[in-house]
């Protein structure tokens, strides 16, 4: 299996030489760094086969406050053949906070964008029906970011006492 | 004016009656919701103190059990709920995130009902154990017991 | 506040919210569903009224104070999120909680699993009428929560898994405990066969009603008992075994069709392999050095007094609460590495380097502090794939926890289950999702 998924790397580094900025392995886990803007082609050639990463298993996001660029994508690829993981991410700034959406490929990248785009405020190009889906509507401000207060509240009737 | 005989009587009659025939209906939200289960479940008894089975409407319950934790987004459902049941109604309070936000103090959670909602009984606990559901039960019975029917809805002004 | 499918809707079609308070025992969800007649034409699903700020409070609480935390979030089987969160630490540091511990790892588990699915069948038997089934799954549920409580204090939310092991060693008396807890069970899941198996009124409510193929189902990221239904094979007990899972004999059970009835019937096969588990365990469980109640001995504030003169090795009576976490039985239940476990009460009450030991361990910005850097580890939770992702950067808090939730990912394949079914149909079609608030919302 690991014979298997260093041919993996090393045919994705020669199909896209340029995209690919950093293959890494730290615990145990491989982890590759792509441009945002090539995101959607890397996923496509995984998903496909020989490699057939299959299935999406998570889709998160991790706000570097004071670096640049500021936000991270973090996706989580699985393979149900050849039971491998595979980790990739992709850098935002703060400026130009859009990505790719992969809705096209995974069905379940629907909520799990809405979720991203509810906690942190990253927009996706291409996502069918972009709205907040943890907190209520007429909630300003991201709740995920680091510059967001851990206890601001903002109520939504008028309470009591 | 101090009561006399009739009303004494009366009063005396109207708590034994409405003590002893609570129709609950439980907002179950969170964690606190296994152990609700469990209390109503054959172990540990809620049919054997009358107030038995849930009315899964708040018109025709009158007593409002709020278990687990309630969100800002929940709140106006609360309220909602809370002003559709008929008088007299009852509250309690179950958990330690009903009675005070519990171990959230975040953006997103109501640091305790009683900002939303009047409440009688406050059960803490996380989860309480049932023998404390119980003993709260039986508290709100004594309570129910001592009110007087005028006096009752004279103070409910808010 | 229009939502979408208020602005999708027909003109002459009915709008019915099926509100956030439910009288089924799911917590809380919203769907608004756009009818015509009883047939859906349309739907669609609110979540987020259970939306504690999860992520967000892990970022402001050390490695050790967010275990309490983690019981919360799949809140009827507490002790498998423990475990996620702390074998995914553990990851992180490199270190290996010692044999007997993992094996009561696994029985713990084991058992919260088994409550799992009994809560969920429950749900759904009551929801379709079947309130005997109800009573019998709670009966059953009440012994595997007397032999949780008597190892680890609490019935529920138990915040026993620890960073390098387990808090408390097993109780005395758990032999006869567990036995009858598993006799109980399977009598009640024979019981449970025979009245729900074969029953016409229950095959009608749930044969061939929310079909899902299997390609959908990955497509969707399902995992755990419903992607099973469907016909895949994927168990991360097997995939990728942890703990002493590699060590024990246990079958996982397919579905064929991927409808109500398989998901109902895979849960079933499920509790009884579980329950094999749990007997292999405790034949195979190495024997503990000492297996001594509570020591008779002075109080801990003479023992204090009596060390500032010399130093004295006493037995100390410890408080009742810390049955089980004595010093003789340490090497039994965890790892030897000093930084990361809680020290024993006997030296911190006695001798001056088990008061530093504590305190270092306590103190802000020391204790458990690991390397910078990233980490991903799931367990099979009771719903499927409970995935961890922390991002550590050298501090003693996370800088960001993730948890990949299982049932979020079955749940956002709701709206597509009901299409172009009766309103009767979403019940069992949603019970047999397992919903659980706490995780789908976090």
């Amino acid at each position: 299996m690991e014979m298997e998924k260093k041919k993996v790397l090393e045919e994705l580094k020669q199909k896209f030489p340029e995209k690919i900025k950093e293959i890494s392995v730290q615990f145990g886990d491989e982890s590759i760094i792509v441009e945002s803007g090539s995101l959607l082609d890397v996923v496509q050639f995984l998903k496909n086969e020989p490699c057939s990463y299959s299935m999406l298993l998570d889709l998160t996001c991790v706000d570097y406050k004071g670096q640049e660029p500021r936000f991270e994508m973090v996706y989580h690829l699985y393979s149900l053949s050849n039971k491998q993981r595979l980790r990739i991410k992709a850098r935002l700034a703060e400026k130009d906070l859009w990505i790719d959406s992969l809705t096209s490929l995974w069905k379940n990248a629907n909520w799990l964008e809405r979720e991203i785009y509810d906690m942190f405020g990253v927009h996706f190009k291409g996502h069918p029906d972009l709205r907040r889906i943890f907190m209520y509507e007429g909630f300003e401000g991201y709740p995920l970011r680091k510059d967001y207060p851990l206890r601001k509240r903002q109520p939504r009737i008028p309470l009591r006492k | 004016m101090k009561g006399s005989f009739i009303t004494t009587k009366f009063n005396y009659i109207l708590g034994w009656a409405r003590k002893f025939s609570l129709f609950h209906y439980p907002y179950v939200t969170a964690c606190c919701g296994m152990e609700y289960m469990s209390v109503v479940s054959p172990h540990f008894d809620f049919d054997r103190f009358g107030a038995g089975w849930t009315r899964f409407s708040p018109r025709q319950s009158d007593m409002l059990v709020v278990v687990g934790t309630i969100t800002q987004k929940s709140a106006p459902v609360l309220r909602t709920v809370y002003d559709q049941m008929t008088e007299p109604k009852w509250v309690i309070a179950f958990g330690t995130c009903a009675v005070s936000g519990g171990i959230y103090d975040n953006y997103a959670v109501v640091q305790g009902i009683d900002r939303i909602i009047p409440v009688d009984v406050y059960l803490p606990g996380c989860p309480p154990r049932p023998e404390t559901v119980l003993n709260a039960l039986i508290r709100l019975q004594e309570k129910i017991q001592k009110q007087e029917q005028e006096w009752r809805w004279k103070r409910r002004k808010y | 506040m229009p939502t979408r499918i208020q602005k999708e809707a027909r003109k002459e079609s009915l709008l019915l919210n099926m509100g956030p308070s439910h009288p089924a025992m799911h917590g809380t969800i919203r769907i608004m569903l756009e009818l015509d007649g009883e047939r859906i034409l349309n739907s669609e699903v609110e979540v987020g009224y259970l939306h504690r700020g999860f992520e967000k409070t892990c970022e402001n609480r050390t490695y050790f104070n967010l275990l309490p935390y983690t019981d919360r979030l799949n809140y009827v089987s507490p002790l498998i999120n423990n475990l996620g969160y702390v074998m995914t630490v553990e990851k992180m540091l490199g270190i290996e909680a010692p044999e007997r511990a993992q094996y009561i790892r696994v029985i713990m588990s084991e058992l919260s699993r088994v409550s799992d699915h009994l809560t969920c069948l429950a749900a759904i038997a009551m929801e379709c009428g079947a309130l005997t089934v109800l009573l019998y799954n709670m009966k059953a549920r009440e012994f595997i929560w007397d032999v949780i409580e008597s190892t680890t204090g609490a019935r529920m939310t138990t915040s026993y898994i620890r960073i390098g092991g387990v808090r408390a060693d097993l109780h005395p008396d758990y032999n006869a405990a567990i036995k009858k807890a598993i006799v109980e069970t399977r009598k009640v899941l024979k019981d449970v066969h025979g009245l729900l198996d074969k029953n016409k009124i229950f095959l009608n409510r749930t044969r061939d009603i929310a079909v899902v193929s299997p390609e959908t189902a990955i497509s969707y990221g399902w995992t755990g008992p419903c992607l099973r239904s469907t016909g895949v094979y994927y168990d991360v007990r097997k995939a990728f075994p942890y703990a002493v899972y590699d060590r024990l004999d246990f079958e996982v059970p397919l579905g064929e069709r991927g409808d109500n009835f398989d998901r109902y019937i895979v849960r079933m096969k499920e509790m009884e392999q579980s329950l094999r588990i749990i007997e292999q365990a405790m034949e195979k469980i190495p024997e503990p050095s000492s297996s001594q109640l509570m020591a008779k001995g002075i109080e801990p504030a003479e023992a204090i007094k009596a060390s500032r003169a010399k130093k004295v090795e006493k037995k100390i009576r410890l408080s009742p609460n810390l049955e089980g976490s004595e010093k003789d039985k340490y090497k039994n239940i965890l790892a030897k590495d000093k930084k990361y476990i809680v020290p024993p009460k006997e030296d911190t009450y006695t001798s001056i380097e088990g008061i530093i030991n504590h305190f270092k361990f306590f103190m802000r910005e020391h204790g458990i502090r690991p390397p910078k850097g990233e980490v991903y580890f799931s367990v099979e939770g009771g719903n499927g794939e409970l995935g961890y992702y922390i991002v550590s950067d050298g501090t003693d808090k996370p800088y960001r926890l993730h948890l990949r939730a299982p049932c979020f990912h079955i749940v956002s394949a709701l709206e597509e289950m009901i299409q172009g079914r009766y309103i009767a149909d979403i019940i069992p079609t949603f019970g047999s999702t397992n919903m659980i608030g706490g995780e789908l919302d976090r």
